[in-house]
């Protein structure tokens, strides 16, 4: 058993891409042994900005000799059929045996040496190699064939125990040698072995293993923080990030001028992140304090004091260019910048974000009237108006991420309620929650799927450019999250109506019929409403159960129904209140039209009992489900079970006497119709 | 090939550290004009030609022809040169420490890209002054993209202490056309640059160059903050749209009749003046968000024309001198 290592050193990978490649190679690797019958064990894959390495442990140092079976033709069949198979094999007639009239070949592989198979695979796996950006370079590249890497390949390592396995790509030989860091040791270093390998890289200032760089930074910056009485805000898309950008990570903390503290800290901390990828602190009351924190690359001559000031002078710029933009878009109210909206447009032929605004806005205050009547519309028209402004200013030019949050400080800033400033600041996330973000919030996603879907524009398979998916999905997240009883049927056919007012939006719409648009987007809205709720153990079919009776738009009463029809089901009387209904609506069916008269009476007892059971039930069961009691309407449906069991125990439905039949077929159709007064149990599987 | 170690020898890093930079650290940091010419030295000994500016109103040292053409073609071409560029909407009036309407890149174009680009280029750090065991110096991804020029390519910008200071691309595409070979380009931002070694705060305040016996020093301020002031004012509130819009389609006619002709030089430079007409219109302010792609896309066809051209006046020589180089 030997270990093997293998170093593609390169110049800088993208941070963001080696968690990607480490997966590529090791996927790579295997399929590459395994297709040439080699089992891999533990693989270690390793990454830093300049190398993949990858160590596969006790490896054989041959794959196994195997013997392949191959079985042929008859050996009666014709003549052609054996020299065909003779040909295939590359055997005579007297090397093949006969076993029971049959012939069958039999073919001895001896094992190859590993390290023939790794040549091989090296190669093999460069060329695969799948980088979600690629590119060409250097002389070879003015043929169209030239070697596609990330950013230029320069090196390989490739050692079988302690021998190299020579190969060689795009004139790029493996050798035992590699590159230290780039500034601390510059000059070759020879590795020696597998086991070798990550104590000379550290030895010349790099640490291959990327969990222990990352490590370093995590608990680096949480000190250096520390040590200044500060507390670090934890980041680990930070913590990979910076490891994924350095070969010896050394986080340093540097200060800024508290006077940038009067900016959000929003924008500070996604200035310093974004830009700089620098940790941001917190001070002892928990607010953003004025220091960050670096990840040097070297271990600075000085200590890191230049590589600090220079950082602190970045960030610096970079701030006061934020403060520019801050003190630039408070010089006026926020309701200004809605005429810089005109320009700004939406998909083609759905006009302007302005009037979009305007759409939000009378669709919100339509919201709040309709379903929070004991609320404030004419906040949520404000809000609604003043929901996109922000995308007009400069910060938000700067800083698109702040969409909202910036919205909702100008509006702060400027005396808005907080109904407001709140429905500006959460419009964007999933599921948001109060009178008035709610009202804002779902103007704005029925808006976009009204128009869309008026446009005949609708997600197609895994194809959705315009999100609409997660439109919906948010939509019923928010009305699940504050419980609003709102029929999602009328509101779209209200943002239909809204919509068509506006002459250049009306043509461009495909569909000018808002019910018919309605009725679509509830059926999309069912199949999100199955998906999310899936999470939640709530079962499609019964979904499907009370979608099907049709005129369910509000979405809080139906999943009350949903959950109350899933704990039923999970009971005896549900499963067999199935079983019986499932027999009912089978005769029902092959009995077809009925024809003659029902008998007038019950003719045995046991139908006597099923029509009296009726009797209490069906009414029991309207009542529960008016009152929304649908525990209570299933306990009615529970009554049934006993009933419909003796029923089917006592008598024939069909009955030769043509009455007694129809009258029987009567009570089951009557029992069916108890039944999908509270739920479509053709729906339910089981 | 076999290689035996006897036994695991002590691990020590054998190898040394980078030569630090020279003179060490007390001596006077270079003047703007000066990194200018140990820029020039330096790429000149690595076998570049040293050109000058192009006399044409650019956005960057990537449109100067030598870059945008000859990075086309089989040809070797090894050049550095500077590129005032002009960016009307970044002025601010003299009133920003940060920001101009003016600037200078520091252009150098390797084809085919040499395997030790990167190491050229941070010796030209160390040049001007800047030691890398002292200073952060990082490879951060960033992909270059010119819609106007249809061109891309894959590379890094270069961070020093966390300062962004030089564009590193490796040129895949330009003008819709695949570069074959691939060229390196270095674009460093010289006022950037020369902030950072000489420490100041302003870009008004740097050393432009140094007192020379009873002659005095100059600063970036006393040769452009006159111009940084009046230019802002012309480009943003005085210079005519109807004469801006006019010539953008004069140049955007004769650029097309250039090529016709097959002067495809010619009509690049039309290309370059409907390009910086187009962001004069737009520090003007006059055109709107949909009219904006419009007029992109126009430019990106003026300069993927002469491109084109420029391919179809060159490819027989091309082929005649590299044979079975294939576009």
């Amino acid at each position: 058993m030997t270990d093997f290592l293998l170093e593609l050193r390169s110049e800088e990978i993208p941070a963001r891409m080696q968690a990607g490649a480490r997966a590529e190679l090791e996927k790579l690797f295997r399929a590459q042994l395994s297709a040439a019958g080699l089992e891999t064990g533990d693989l270690t894959i390793w990454s830093t900005p300049r190398r993949l390495a990858l160590i596969a442990k006790g490896l054989p140092e041959a794959t196994a000799a195997v013997s392949e079976e191959l079985k042929g033709p008859r050996s009666s069949a014709p003549p052609q059929a054996l020299e065909g198979f003779l040909r295939k094999t590359g055997l005579t007639q007297d090397q093949l045996e006969d076993r029971d009239g049959v012939y069958f070949a039999v073919i001895d592989k001896p094992g190859r040496a590993t390290a023939d198979v790794l040549a091989e695979a090296i190669p093999a796996i460069i060329r695969a190699f799948s980088w979600p950006k690629s590119m060409r370079w250097g002389k070879e590249s003015a043929s169209s064939e030239s070697l596609r890497w990330v950013r230029p390949l320069s090196g390989i390592v490739a050692i079988f125990g302690e021998d190299l396995v020579a190969c060689e790509v795009s004139g790029i030989s493996a050798g035992f040698a590699t590159r230290g860091h780039r500034f601390h040791c510059p000059g070759e270093i020879t590795i020696g072995s597998a086991s070798d390998y990550a104590e000379k890289l550290r030895a010349c200032h790099v640490i291959i293993d990327h969990e222990e760089r990352q490590a370093i930074i995590r608990d680096g910056a949480a000190k250096a923080a520390a040590d200044a009485g500060l507390t670090l805000v934890e980041d680990e898309g930070l913590v990979i990030e910076n490891a994924g950008l350095t070969e010896w990570p050394v986080p340093l903390l540097g200060r800024f001028d508290t006077a940038f503290l009067e900016v959000p800290p929003e924008v500070i901390q996604l200035t310093a992140r974004v830009n700089q990828k620098y940790f941001v602190v917190n001070g002892k009351d928990g607010k953003l304090a004025n220091g960050f924190v670096c990840t040097a690359n070297i271990d600075a001559v000085d200590g890191g004091k230049e590589v600090v000031a220079g950082n602190e002078k970045v960030l610096a710029a970079r701030l006061s260019d934020a403060r520019f933009f801050w003190e630039q878009d408070l010089a006026h109210p926020l309701e200004s910048y809605l005429p810089k909206l005109e320009s700004m447009l939406l998909y083609e032929g759905m006009g302007s974000l302005r009037e979009k605004a305007d759409r939000i806005s009378t669709l919100a205050g339509w919201i709040a009237e309709q379903y929070f009547p004991e609320r404030d519309p004419d906040t949520a028209r404000r809000a609604g108006l003043l929901a996109k402004a922000d995308l007009a200013t400069g910060m938000v030019g700067e800083f698109p991420e702040l969409q909202g949050v910036m919205g909702s400080y100008y509006a702060e800033q400027g005396g808005e309620k907080p109904g407001t400033v709140s429905a500006l600041q959460q419009q964007y996330v999933a599921a948001v929650e109060g009178c008035i973000p709610a009202c804002v919030a779902l103007a704005d996603r029925i808006d976009t799927l009204t128009l869309f879907f008026a446009r005949n524009i609708k997600p197609t398979g895994s194809r959705d450019p315009f999100a609409l998916r997660r439109a919906a999905l948010q939509t019923i997240q928010t009305v699940l999250v504050n419980g609003t009883r709102l029929n999602l049927k009328r509101l779209v056919q209200k943002s239909h109506e809204i919509a068509v007012a506006n002459d250049a939006i009306r043509q461009n719409l495909e569909n000018l019929d808002g019910a018919a648009v309605s009725v679509e987007l509830l059926d999309f809205f069912a199949d999100r409403l199955k998906v999310q709720q899936r999470e939640a153990g709530v079962r499609h079919d019964l979904i499907d159960a009370v979608f099907a009776l049709g005129g369910e738009d509000d979405l809080v009463r139906l999943l009350a129904r949903v959950k109350a029809l899933q704990a039923f089901m999970a009971t005896e009387d549900g499963t067999n209140l199935l079983a019986g209904y499932k027999r009912a609506a089978n005769i029902l069916k092959q009995a077809g039209e009925v024809s003659g008269t029902a008998a007038a009476t019950p003719p045995t007892d046991a139908d006597a009992a099923l029509l009296a059971a009726l009797d209490t039930a069906e009414p029991a069961a309207a009542a529960a489900v008016a009152e929304e009691r649908f525990t209570g309407a299933m306990a009615a449906l529970a009554s049934l079970r006993a009933p419909i069991d003796a029923f089917f125990d006592g008598v024939m439905v069909n009955d030769p006497d043509e009455a007694v039949r129809a009258y029987r077929l009567g009570l089951l159709s009557r029992f069916t119709g108890a039944v999908h007064g509270v739920a479509d149990f053709s729906k339910i599987e089981g | 090939m076999r290689r035996r170690w006897a036994n695991a020898a002590a691990i020590f890093c054998t190898c040394e550290g980078i030569a630090a930079v020279a003179d060490g650290a007390d001596k006077t940091p270079l003047s703007f004009q000066d990194m200018i010419l140990t820029l020039h030295a330096y790429w000149a000994a690595r076998g570049c030609a040293i050109l000058q500016p192009y006399d044409m109103r650019v956005g960057a040292g990537t449109f100067h022809p030598s870059t945008t053409l000859r990075s086309l073609g089989p040809e070797p071409w090894n050049v550095a040169y500077v590129q005032p560029s002009r960016r009307p909407t970044d002025g601010r009036y003299g009133e920003n420490p940060n920001r101009l309407q003016h600037y200078y890149q520091y252009q150098v174009i390797l084809k085919p890209s040499p395997a030790d680009l990167q190491e050229q280029y941070l010796g030209s750090l160390a040049a001007i002054g800047i030691d890398p065991l002292l200073h952060d110096i990082r490879f951060v991804e960033d992909d270059w993209e010119s819609p106007t020029l249809g061109a891309w390519g894959l590379g890094w910008e270069v961070w020093c202490d966390g300062m962004e200071v030089t564009q590193f691309t490796y040129f895949q595409q330009m003008g819709g056309f695949d570069c074959k070979p691939v060229a390196g380009e270095l674009t460093y931002g010289l006022e950037r640059l020369a902030m950072y070694i000489q420490n100041v705060d302003n870009v008004y305040d740097l050393r432009f160059s140094d007192a020379v016996g009873d002659v005095a020093a100059v600063s970036y301020g006393d040769v452009f903050l006159e111009n940084e002031k009046q230019f802002s004012k012309w480009n943003f509130e005085v210079a005519d749209t109807d004469t801006l819009f006019a010539g953008f389609k004069a140049a955007e006619a004769e650029c097309n009749r250039a090529i016709e002709a097959g002067v495809p030089l010619a009509a690049y430079d039309q290309a370059i003046e409907a390009s910086h007409l187009f962001n004069l219109l737009q520090a003007r302010g006059v055109i709107s968000v949909q009219e904006r792609a419009n007029y992109m896309a126009r430019v990106r066809d003026l300069a993927k024309g002469s491109c084109k051209a420029w391919i179809d006046s060159q490819s027989e020589r091309w082929t005649a001198k590299y044979p079975g180089w294939m576009l």
